[in-house]
């Protein structure tokens, strides 16, 4: 705690400033939780989208190698 | 203490607005019968009670540090918030219970509106109510805040909008890639391919 205020001086952890600072970390919190599951949802999507390309290259290479038996 | 109210007011003030955004985008739903209106309305919902649950919370440390209570049942606003708040709270069970996509969106547009029309209403009885004990430092005509700290609070709420705006963005975004993933799935590689979504109460 004494560092926190050697750090900042102004900071009002008095009688009241815990529950000042108790709200702001409420919202702040808030704000990560939900940054940190979106977050986990575009990985997501991320994983989605690569396992498309694969699937899409590979019928495309089977595709291909079916073409090129067909001309032999 | 009273620098909660930078964070509280804007919170609550952003998410009542929140609510009635959503009942404006699930009109949209209702006159064009695009789902990309239901996913809108969602997500504006959504973000809406994240946001409300955030104002309740400083509300209530709020409550406690001036009033030395958590909560006071006999203040008509914060109730009336909850209120609200645990109405909107239905609209995801809501949406969850109905399997068909296309009833889903439209009952929860119809719930949406009408829960939406509640937010003003409620808000405006709670003003006309004689007892007060929540103080009214905002009114049409002025209210008591002192200009600094009108200044102070009219840029948090510009910042508090600002977020809930950028945050229903982002998941939008978010929402709108994955569907276009799976669509670009069922296209290039047919319907086998993809993997039932299952139940869900966010817009499919």
């Amino acid at each position: 705690m004494s560092f926190l205020f050697a750090v900042a001086p102004a900071l009002p952890l008095g009688k009241s400033g815990k529950f000042v600072a108790g709200a702001y970390i409420v919202f702040v919190v808030l704000i990560l939780v939900y940054v940190g599951i979106m977050a986990i949802r575009s990985q997501r999507t991320e994983r989605e989208l690569a396992e498309l390309q694969r699937d899409v290259e590979a019928v495309r290479t089977r595709e291909d190698e079916r073409e090129r038996e067909t001309v032999a | 203490m009273q620098k909660i109210f930078y964070l509280h007011v804007p919170l609550a003030i952003v998410s009542l607005c929140g609510f009635m955004f959503g009942a404006l985008l699930a009109i949209g739903y209702l006159r064009t019968g695009d789902r990309k209106w239901d996913m809108r309305s969602y997500v504006a919902i959504h973000m809406a009670l994240i946001f409300g649950i955030g104002g309740l919370i400083t509300g209530s440390i709020w409550a406690k540090a001036s009033w030395g209570h958590w909560w006071v049942w006999n203040e008509p606003t914060l109730v009336s918030f909850l209120i609200v708040l645990l109405l909107f709270a239905t609209y995801q069970p809501l949406r969850f219970s109905i399997e068909d996509p296309e009833r889903q969106a439209r009952y929860a547009s119809v719930f949406a509106i009408v829960a939406g029309v509640f937010v003003p209403l409620n808000f405006i009885a709670v003003r006309l109510a004689q007892q007060f004990v929540h103080p009214r430092v905002l009114t049409l005509g002025g209210g008591s805040l002192p200009g600094s700290m009108r200044l102070t609070f009219l840029i948090a709420l510009l910042g508090m909008t600002l977020l809930y705006v950028t945050l229903w963005k982002y998941e939008m975004t978010t929402k709108n890639t994955r569907m276009q993933v799976r669509r670009l799935r069922r296209t290039l590689l047919g319907e086998d391919a993809i993997r039932p979504a299952g139940r869900t109460a966010a817009p499919s």
